[in-house]
């Protein structure tokens, strides 16, 4: 099976069958991303939404617990993402101009700052277990249970920063091979680039509802 | 500098200050408010993010409902739940 039929258009884009336009393809493009995406924010949003009810019916123990967590760790980390997310941003107006080198050098710097955000975090829970913050399975205290969901969350949140580090490094090779063609192809960019700050706005929830409750 | 890209690094600028404002703002000795505080900066920190870094800006209007309408479905979500919690005997 040869896949679906693609022919280039004059200025570079791939337009794949059933589209006749290269804009109407890439329409349809940003729609899928946004749907999956979409998805993606129920997944978290179920959690956020769990987080809530945790903290309405047991006031205070949220406040309490979340003094257990490393609180500078997670504001660094929300100052690299925020800052990996403009990287990928500067990439996507460098895919569009053309500009491969500056593609790859901007996505680089974000896989950087990526695996920097991984490193803290492991860091962090290496010190939440040596401090006794751990899951805790059956019977739960209402603080327990939100240390539950602050590891749920996390590791959840971990997974897909880790999936968004692999989606950039195989744009970058692949610009950096001449297998995606720029700016023809910049969608490549623009696609990983929607779901690597997705990631980002998770996070952006995460922090402030599980490192910054205060009495 | 291009001007999209001023407006990128403006973006970030905003964001951090966001982010400044909510771990100050979480330490500060004001009370209850500072859950609300913490929200809002939240929502403005992804509003900005899907708005400029995610392209919600040049896109058409169908996108854009197609984009935000899980976070309405969200908000039902959370309006069932905080009916059910809020209402038990």
């Amino acid at each position: 099976m040869s896949g679906r039929a693609s022919q280039e258009t004059s200025q570079g884009v791939t337009l794949k069958e059933p589209y006749a336009r290269p804009g109407q393809q890439r329409e349809a493009d940003f729609l899928g991303m946004y749907l999956f995406l979409a998805s993606e924010i129920m997944l978290f949003g179920v959690i956020v939404a769990l987080l809530f009810a945790d903290r309405f019916r047991h006031p205070g123990a949220a406040e309490q617990a979340a003094q257990r967590l490393k609180i500078w760790i997670g504001t660094a980390n929300t100052a690299v993402l925020l800052t990996s997310s403009l990287f990928v941003a500067l990439a996507v107006v460098a895919a569009r101009a053309g500009k491969a080198k500056a593609v790859t050098g901007w996505l680089a710097a974000a896989v950087l700052l990526g695996l920097t955000f991984l490193g803290l975090k492991g860091f962090e829970y290496a010190e939440d277990f040596a401090e006794g913050v751990w899951p805790v399975l059956g019977r739960a205290t209402p603080g327990n249970l939100f240390i539950n969901l602050y590891f749920v969350a996390t590791v959840l949140h971990a997974v897909h920063l880790t999936v968004g580090v692999g989606l950039l490094s195989w744009a970058g090779v692949r610009v950096k091979m001449q297998r995606t063609r720029l700016p023809g192809q910049a969608i490549v960019i623009e696609m990983t680039g929607l779901y690597w700050h997705f990631v980002d706005v998770v996070w952006v929830f995460l922090f402030p509802l599980l490192y910054l409750p205060r009495p | 500098m291009g001007k999209e890209t001023g407006q990128l690094l403006a973006t970030w600028a905003a964001l951090m200050a966001l982010l400044a404002i909510t771990v100050v703002a979480a330490l500060a000795p004001i009370g209850p408010v500072k859950g609300l505080v913490n929200i809002a900066a939240a929502v403005v920190k992804a509003a900005l993010i899907y708005w400029v870094f995610m392209h919600l800006k040049q896109v058409g209007g169908f996108l854009r409902i197609a984009a935000v309408g899980a976070a309405v479905w969200l908000l039902i979500l959370g309006a069932m739940l905080y009916a059910d919690i809020s209402t038990r005997v």
